[in-house]
């Protein structure tokens, strides 16, 4: 069975080698919104996530660890330094030659940097961190380059992308790029884009992580779901940032 | 750690019906939820807040089950004279949180 499925993915990557194509015209996740959503996001007050961002704020004020260093220390004032920095992750990083998204970034700096131990993914202190910094971009296109210490990845992301899974049998493609607009059960289909995340998500109740995010769909399709912070996740997000190149970024959005 | 936003106005007229806002991030847990391994989470809600002007209670509101996690509220009161607007809070955990804000009538 195992073999099977080993050859039935082989030919449906095969099949993807070329350059893959952006969904046209390319449209943000807020544009499938409801109304009441939108109004949400747009409102800074009355947007849940901005409790993260405000939380964010204090943390990178705040010294940790053994060499009582906080965020501020070296990057001094976010609004300057973290401006447009979420808008090029992820990116390989040059020390440890792997792809690092902005939750691996913080976590590189915490346990080099400040000498202290790294926060748990999908945790409220990393989610701060991460829609503080994600918001310094709030506006600016997304663009993650694709160069030759990426291109592994990025093609890794897109065969995750356009690869059947689960029970359910689906690749993201077969929603996000073919179906987009149209209705699954209650909700309208997006294109899949991960520009307002870290993103206050109404069903989650709470501010999620984009890999959050990516693994609610693999569960979706019933998919044996890749642990947050993944190979494969970092590996999808990189293919993802590609693909919605030049939209704004949103983060700290509100989505269903 | 407990987070909250408040905006009040830092200047009004005297008289001026003024709009306050605030949101305080807090999970809201119902009571009525189990957790991984079956056992009943403890309902946890902000179930009291007070907003004090210049030490006058203007408004409170007491909270259950029945409301959303990170509670927004929004309400309107009449501004007459410089001072504070102090907001306090405690959930069913005990735990308590306070913001203030000051407003200048000009």
């Amino acid at each position: 069975m195992h073999l099977l499925w080993c050859c039935v993915a082989l030919v449906s990557i095969t099949a993807h080698t070329a350059e893959p194509r952006r969904p046209d015209p390319l449209k943000s996740g807020i544009e499938f919104s409801s109304a009441e959503v939108r109004a949400l996001q747009q409102d800074d007050f009355s947007s849940p996530a901005m409790l993260w961002a405000t939380r964010g704020e204090k943390l990178w004020n705040e010294p940790a660890g053994a060499g009582n260093k906080s965020c501020a220390s070296c990057h001094q004032d976010a609004r300057a330094s973290m401006k447009g920095v979420s808008a090029r992750y992820p990116k390989v990083d040059p020390g440890t030659a792997r792809l690092t998204n902005i939750e691996g970034r913080i976590n590189l700096c915490r346990t080099q940097n400040q000498q202290a131990p790294a926060l748990r993914y999908e945790s409220d202190e990393l989610l701060a961190l991460t829609a503080y910094i994600g918001m310094q971009s709030r506006g600016m296109p997304v663009n993650a380059v694709i160069e030759p210490q990426n291109r592994r990845n990025f093609e890794r992301g897109r065969d995750i992308f356009y690869t059947r899974m689960g029970q359910i049998n689906l690749a993201c493609t077969h929603c996000h790029d073919r179906n987009f607009g149209r209705k699954l059960l209650n909700d309208t289909l997006s294109q899949g884009h991960g520009n307002p995340y870290p993103a206050y998500r109404l069903e989650w109740q709470t501010v999620g992580s984009l890999h959050r995010r990516l693994r609610a769909c693999f569960f979706g399709v019933r998919a044996e779901l890749p642990p947050a912070g993944s190979q494969d996740l970092l590996d999808l997000e990189l293919f993802l940032a590609w693909r919605s190149q030049g939209l704004k970024v949103e983060t700290p959005g509100v989505r269903k | 750690m407990s987070v909250a936003r408040i905006l009040v106005p830092s200047q009004a007229k005297r008289g001026e019906v003024v709009e306050v806002r605030i949101a305080i991030q807090h999970p809201m847990e119902t009571g009525f939820r189990m957790d991984n391994n079956g056992r009943a989470i403890p309902k946890n809600t902000v179930s009291n807040l007070v907003c004090r002007y210049n030490g006058a209670e203007v408004f409170r509101a007491e909270m259950g089950s029945g409301i959303a996690a990170n509670p927004y509220l929004q309400f309107y009161f009449v501004a007459q004279d410089s001072g504070n607007v102090e907001f306090s809070w405690v959930d069913d955990a005990g735990e308590k949180g306070s913001a203030s804000s000051a407003i200048t009538i000009a």
